[in-house]
């Protein structure tokens, strides 16, 4: 545990004003993930996951509150430079693959090295490779279409790896898989995880956010648990 | 990321919907080609009527007086007179006046236009003398009844050939000298369907004064101040500018030529409207596709690209439709003329060649391409502009 904080949290807050309702999708969180940590967040439907998620993604900025990444403070930044973090720091790996349907797979894991000015050759080295490591050195050329939805996750985490990220953020990452191919996708994680990546997984599944080293539970946009997963209760 | 990989993009997202794209196009594909048409069949008939104008020769000026009475006229002696001490401005000079009456060659009488002029209107005129001789000084002083004819009147009427024979005009007996070469067609009515007589033979026969004089400038860079020289001379005259008319070949030629081309310029102006029409349809259709690829633009905003990245993805997309277009319009534009050529010279019997000249070509692709970047900016910036959450939740 004495690690370096990756993603330090100083009551994050993120509200949605409804006409007279205020929606407190995050409220006043704080919480300290160091590197090479395996969180996984839970929570009910609407407590706030993916609220966090696209804040520690930096995809979205709090309300209020401080969120301060690999030491430095994210509420400062610009658009350029939070496109720059993003490009950088994280790997998204999100529910619906959200891949590019008309692009080959090789083309779609290249897409963050592109925009981090790796040249042509390069790029192309690193997503066959990644790709390969992934068991899918067979299928470069194909569509995301012509995959099976485990195959496409696999794609979708070739991309979240390929820039070599300090943080991999998965929003149910197995949410539209049966449990097998869950299975191997966590497996992946894992492994990721015992290579020394950060990761913080998404889950509302109690099974799946065992496979973490620690849970954090989420209600109403509050934490309400934070500690080592044999402790959570599920 | 840099911009030949947007545009390399681009062209992967045109190849991908290739009706949709040629669809887009059509608005940019049809302003290119009207425009090259048009600028095409201006020079065409700009080159035409320059040379029709050199035929005649462009060094030309042309006296008229409008006389009302004979008092007021200018007599050729005063005119040779001006040309002799101008030698610096004026080289040649002929009256030129027409007289009514029939002709008669045998038994036969026609209507053809006789002209009574100096011996120098040939040179003038830069008619060639096919057969005998031309006019000459002594037929002028002696006021001979001698005549020049065309080559229509010598093949219509003289069929074994017009010099030496017999031809009456007026009433009066004249010999034909010289028979002069085709100039237009030999048809009737045409350039080659005259007769030229001294203009002293002719004022005897008309009664009527000398009102149209023809001369030449030295040089056609000076037209104009030989011109002025001409009008002062009729202004000393007459004290009246309105009762003569001095006209420049040049400068009819310039005249008519800059009337032409803003004829051409409007009607390119007008075919220029389609282009923006077409810029709007580019616009049109580029906003259709930021919204279906919202997804899209949010899962690549997700993974790190900067706004600009995205506009210079679409400007860049919409620039390569719109200079697709161009491209394709102007090679249509290339056929058409093409085609115009060949209908207008079925239709005119003339060879009129219709060209489009480089310079449109070039401002046809510059300006279709610089329409795609400027009406694909605004969808541009809509897709730069999304939220990278929204984005990825649009379905
Ligand atoms: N753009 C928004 N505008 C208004 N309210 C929002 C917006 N985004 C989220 N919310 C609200 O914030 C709360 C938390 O939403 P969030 O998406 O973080 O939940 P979640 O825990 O990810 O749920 P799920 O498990 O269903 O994905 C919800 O009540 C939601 O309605
Ligand atoms: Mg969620």
């Amino acid at each position: 545990m004495d690690a370096k904080p990756l993603i330090e949290f100083r009551s994050v807050s993120k509200y949605y004003y409804m006409g007279d309702n205020v929606v407190r999708a995050a409220d006043r969180i704080t919480m300290t993930v160091r590197h090479g940590e395996f969180v996984a967040i839970v929570g009910q439907s609407g407590s706030g996951k993916s609220t966090c998620m696209n804040i520690i993604g930096c995809l979205d900025v709090p309300t209020s509150g401080e969120y301060i990444l690999d030491g430095r403070s994210v509420g400062e930044l610009g658009k350029n430079k939070l496109a720059e973090i993003r490009n950088e720091m994280v790997g998204f790996i999100f529910q619906q693959y959200n891949l590019l349907p008309k692009a080959n797979l090789r083309e779609n894991v290249e897409i963050p090295l592109m925009y981090s000015g790796v040249p042509k050759g390069e790029r192309r080295r690193r997503a066959v490779e990644v790709l390969t490591s992934l068991g899918l050195g067979d299928k470069l050329r194909n569509r995301p279409n012509q995959l099976s939805g485990g195959q496409q996750q696999r794609v979708s985490i070739a991309r979240a790896l390929v820039g070599n990220p300090a943080l991999i953020l998965a929003d149910e990452p197995t949410g539209a898989l049966d449990s097998k191919t869950g299975r191997e996708v966590l497996s992946i994680l894992r492994r990721l995880h015992s290579e020394g990546h950060t990761i913080v997984l998404i889950t509302h599944d109690g099974s799946i956010a065992r496979m973490a080293q620690r849970i954090v539970r989420l209600e109403d946009g509050r934490v309400v648990f934070d500690g080592p997963s044999e402790e959570a209760g599920i | 990321m840099n911009p030949f990989e947007s545009f390399e993009l681009a062209i992967k997202n045109i190849a991908a919907g290739k009706v949709r794209a040629f669809l887009t196009m059509l608005g940019i594909i049809i302003g290119v080609m009207a425009v090259i048409l048009i600028v095409g069949i201006g020079n065409g008939l700009s080159n035409y009527m320059v040379e029709q104008f050199q035929s005649m020769g462009t060094n030309t000026l042309n006296v008229s007086v409008f006389g009302r009475g004979s008092s007021r006229s200018v007599s050729p002696d005063a005119m040779y007179e001006l040309v002799e001490d101008n030698p610096g401005y004026l080289s040649l000079v002929s009256p030129v006046l027409g007289i009514n009456g029939s002709v008669k060659t045998g038994s036969e009488t026609y209507s053809t236009s006789v002209t009574g002029v100096s011996e120098d209107y040939f040179r003038i005129r830069q008619y060639e003398v096919a057969t005998g001789r031309g006019l000459y000084f002594v037929d002028v002083d002696k006021r001979s009844n001698v005549c020049v004819v065309g080559s229509y009147i010598a093949s219509e009427y003289y069929p074994g050939g017009a010099a030496g024979e017999k031809i009456r005009i007026a009433g009066a007996d004249f010999t034909i000298v010289g028979v002069l070469a085709e100039e237009a067609d030999s048809e009737e009515s045409g350039t080659d369907d005259a007769v030229y007589i001294p203009y002293s033979t002719a004022s005897r026969l008309g009664s009527s004064a000398i009102n149209t004089y023809v001369l030449t400038v030295v040089s056609e860079d000076e037209a104009a101040a030989s011109k002025k020289i001409v009008e002062d001379e009729l202004l000393d005259v007459f004290g009246n500018s309105n009762a003569y008319r001095v006209q420049s070949m040049t400068e009819l030629l310039a005249t008519m030529s800059q009337m032409l081309n803003i004829v051409i310029i409007v009607l390119a102006a007008i075919a220029g409207i389609s282009l923006v029409v077409g810029g709007v349809g580019i616009m049109n259709i580029m906003l259709v596709s930021v919204t279906e690829r919202t997804r899209e633009i949010g899962i690549r905003k997700a993974l790190g690209a900067k706004e600009r990245y995205i506009m210079s993805q679409f400007v860049i997309e919409a620039a390569t439709t719109s200079a697709i277009g161009g491209a394709l319009g102007i090679a249509a534009g290339y056929g058409l003329s093409k085609v115009a050529r060949q209908v207008l010279t079925a239709v005119t019997g003339e060879a009129l060649a219709v060209a489009p000249s480089t310079a449109a070509v070039l401002v046809a692709f510059g300006v279709s391409a610089a329409i795609g970047i400027l009406f694909g900016y605004l969808p541009a910036k809509k897709a730069a502009r999304l939220n990278p959450i929204d984005a990825l939740r649009y379905e």
